[in-house]
């Protein structure tokens, strides 16, 4: 069988183009090297979906930022149930003689189409952000920046995408690529795959995939980026997400607002040549705690209860989303760094008129399902009326069956997110929580484990917790 | 909404010491959640011996079973009289979820949420172990590190053995007790690795855990880095000053797939804040002036949720005592 197009990547850039594609009477083929989608690039994001600024205004970053976060905002958050905090931004200067930087990064912004900026000073920030260190002097004020969970915007993504005909295989790195006569012979996870169009979203190694097909144009370098995550109990720490004014090569150290609750603290950025470095360090540590101090000198060390860390497929300043002429039928969606997040949805549109130029037709289906339920957790049982609650659990008993004490997360949660596609216990978290809380799976591991076992039909031996190689278990005995 | 005399949140060793202490001393009705589908709690996982040597006289292991041949264990003990008391109801798969400053407590058990308004409320729950990420050791985040009290309940309750050849970061007792258990299961031990200059385990765990079976503890040192990517490859340990800064050039590595965390406690009182009970930031404990009160007037805490105790005797000691002030509280005295 020939499909007509096959993405490389689950990550944003490749779950939103399958999404997108998935509108079309097209036969797509979704391939991700890793046991899972997100678990590349995506599942290290900040979740900040930016306005559109700090972005040359010429620039792809430009347009396809502020485009996708309107795409997020009037559509999809909504379509696939998705929490989208639209809590906005303030960029913080530290002396006032960089006011005129901050007046600069209003005007290119505008020039965008980002709304609503605005100079607010010491005074509108005391009422707001009281816990402001007294450093700062003014800010600009960005109200259509906001967050979301990175890692289940893909999921939901991937599963709308998939219920409406996409097929997903995952742990298929991609080893080879050869020209046939319909196209392209990919060979992935032991298989090959034949296809008309070839769409490269591969993250950090786009730049081998696209030589792999022939068109050896980019290379990739990345960017490593630690981020510290916070106590809960510091939800309310900070209002916004707080940017200082950013650097040549960073936006900075930052104080995010996560949709879990915590508020993390990061992201470095250290160029490393080792693709596979996800290593946190004392130097990371220091560096981002030094950082978020002098925005917000309550910040603490006692404060951190997780950290991770992540790498920016880079590849010189913009995006690279092109056809390659030299290879026909090869789209690259490459060097996706910030702000990838919330340009996914915009490059997804861009990469599907690119294929239509080239001359892949595009056909809507009769029946497009374009919503995506969203899913249950019992958290959210706790934050209506207990009436309501009570009701709720009298419906669906197991919902009321609790795993996660922390994060409050009930086994048909647990339940829920195998059958949509949880295959590890990292994936598990993402999606459910489970694990993510204060006690980082201490209580509920085994439950969970014995979930998945009874579910998938695995030993335990086979359980991992990110995909072949991090089995959790060396031996059953009885 | 049902009116109990007295809730208890937690059936370990302090829930079920403070609920037969408060009915001997008048109490006539006590409710007792548990959220597991036993009772015992933690004591369900240690089945080492070296329990009871003060309240029993005799040497037990933990759990809330019967042994055939030594007879009742620690938890069990208890639990047969808790069972047999007809003043106390067990509630089993039963999770409290809130609690209020006016004594009202939510739960959750299979297909029902309930809630009582309590005469007076002890919370028994525990505490859960500090982890990896609270210290925090640098590195890559694999499979293979375990908080060690998860190993615990993975290898003795589970029959799963999590590695071949394990470090154990911190000498607390669990870590000094599991780095014995992974030994008797043919697991190599390569060292314990402790940041104070002297082990915070009991000493007869040093001796009987780790000199016992030839696991060398290096006192003094650090572990700098885990590496590997998906599964645990190895800990490069390090050397500290009295500062716990890195000694230059002593930095060495040991190869394993496993990483036991063991570096503290921390009391489970997530309930108490709820209800706007004072916690103590760094320690995670109540303010209170004395033993098992927190400062919520009718709302005790016992056991691990009070402090953290080194052995159960002292839990059952003083988890008495919350069940005698409950009583006091209430206004009870013995029938």
């Amino acid at each position: 069988m020939v499909r007509d197009v096959i993405i490389v990547g689950a990550g944003v850039t490749g779950a939103a183009i399958a999404r997108e594609l998935s509108r079309y009477r097209l036969s797509v083929l979704l391939l991700e090297k890793e046991a899972e989608p997100a678990f590349g690039v995506s599942k290290s994001n900040s979740g900040i979906i930016h306005a559109g600024t700090q972005n040359p205004p010429s620039s792809l970053k430009g347009w396809l930022c502020v485009e996708g976060n309107r795409l997020l905002r009037e559509e999809l958050a909504r379509d696939l149930g998705l929490d989208f905090a639209r809590c906005g931004q303030l960029i913080v200067v530290f002396d006032e003689a960089d006011l005129p930087e901050l007046e600069k990064i209003k005007r290119e912004g505008e020039a965008l189409g980002v709304k609503d900026l605005q100079i607010v000073d010491r005074r509108w920030l005391d009422a707001r952000e009281p816990n402001l260190g007294p450093e700062v002097k003014a800010a600009l004020y960005v109200p259509s920046a906001g967050i979301i969970s990175p890692y289940r915007f893909v999921y939901a993504l991937v599963e709308n995408a998939v219920k409406n005909g996409v097929q997903l295989r995952t742990s298929s790195r991609v080893t080879a690529v050869s020209r046939s006569e319909e196209g392209f012979e990919v060979t992935a996870g032991g298989q090959v795959w034949r296809s008309r169009w070839l769409v490269n979203a591969a993250g950090l190694y786009a730049d081998e995939v696209s030589a792999l097909a022939g068109a050896p144009t980019f290379t990739i370098s990345p960017r490593k980026g630690e981020e510290y995550l916070l106590d809960k109990k510091r939800e309310h720490l900070a209002n916004h997400i707080i940017f200082p004014l950013p650097s040549a090569t960073s936006k900075g150290v930052l104080i995010i607002k996560t949709s879990d609750g915590n508020p993390m603290i990061g992201p470095t950025a250290h160029d490393t040549p080792d693709k596979e470095d996800l290593s946190t360090t004392d130097e990371g540590l220091a560096e981002v705690l030094a950082g978020a101090r002098r925005m917000m000198p309550s910040v603490d060390r006692s404060d951190i209860i997780a950290y991770f860390a992540g790498l920016r497929p880079a590849s010189g300043k913009d995006f690279i989303i092109r056809h390659e002429d030299s290879v026909p039928g090869l789209v690259n969606a490459a060097g996706i760094q910030s702000p990838g997040l919330t340009s996914a949805p915009a490059i997804a549109v861009m990469v599907a008129d690119i294929l239509k130029k080239r001359g892949l037709e595009l056909v809507p289906k009769a029946e497009f399902h374009r919503l995506r339920p969203r899913p249950v957790h019992a958290q959210a049982l706790f934050q209506i009326p207990l009436e309501e609650t009570r009701r709720l659990i009298e419906k669906d008993p197991a919902y009321g069956d609790i795993v996660c004490r922390c994060e409050l997360v009930s086994a048909q949660e647990v339940r829920d997110a195998v059958k949509h596609g949880a295959r590890t216990l990292d994936g598990v978290k993402f999606r459910t929580r489970a694990q993510a809380g204060r006690c980082h799976g201490g209580f509920c591991t085994t439950r969970i484990m014995k979930i998945m076992q009874e579910e998938l039909g695995l030993r335990v031996t086979d359980i991992t917790k990110r995909g072949p190689g991090s089995e959790l278990i060396k031996e059953e005995r009885k | 909404m049902k009116e109990r005399q007295l809730v208890i949140v937690g059936g370990g060793p302090a829930g079920m010491a403070a609920a037969l202490a408060a009915r001997g001393a008048g109490v006539s009705d006590v409710l007792l959640l548990e959220r597991d589908q036993h009772l015992g709690g933690i004591l369900n996982q240690c089945i080492h011996p070296g329990f009871g040597l003060h309240h029993f006289k005799e040497e037990l292991t933990g759990p809330e079973y019967a042994d055939r041949f030594a007879g009742p264990e620690y938890a069990d003990r208890f639990a047969v009289r808790v069972r047999g008391d007809a003043g106390i109801e067990v509630s089993l798969r039963s999770f409290a979820v809130r609690l209020t400053p006016d004594r009202r407590v939510s739960f959750l058990r299979p297909g029902a949420l309930e809630e009582v308004k309590a005469g007076a409320v002890i919370l028994a729950t525990g505490c859960r172990e500090r982890t990896r990420e609270m210290i925090p050791i640098p590195g890559s985040r694999p499979a293979g590190v375990y908080p060690a009290g998860l190993a615990q309940k993975m290898v003795n309750m589970e029959g799963w053995i999590p590695g071949r050849e394990a470090v154990v970061v911190g000498s607390g007792d669990i870590g000094l007790i599991m780095a014995r258990r992974m030994a008797l299961e043919g697991v190599k031990v390569k060292a314990v690795i402790e940041i104070q200059k002297t082990s915070r385990g009991l000493v007869r765990n040093v001796v009987q855990c780790l000199e016992d079976f030839g696991i060398p503890l290096y006192l003094g040192h650090k572990v700098a880095r885990i590496t590997g990517r998906d599964r645990v490859e190895g800990v490069d340990v390090v050397k500290v000053d009295e500062r716990f800064a890195e000694v230059p050039g002593s930095a060495f590595s040991l190869a394993c797939d496993t990483v036991l965390v063991s570096v503290g406690l921390i009391p489970e009182n997530e309930l108490l804040e709820m209800a706007g009970g004072e916690i103590d930031r760094r320690t995670n404990a109540p303010v209170a002036p004395e033993v098992n009160l927190t400062s919520v007037p009718g709302v005790f805490a016992c056991g691990n949720a009070c402090k953290v105790y080194d052995l159960a005797d002292w839990v059952t000691r003083d988890s008495e005592l919350a069940g005698r002030m409950a009583a006091e509280y209430l206004g009870v005295s013995p029938a």
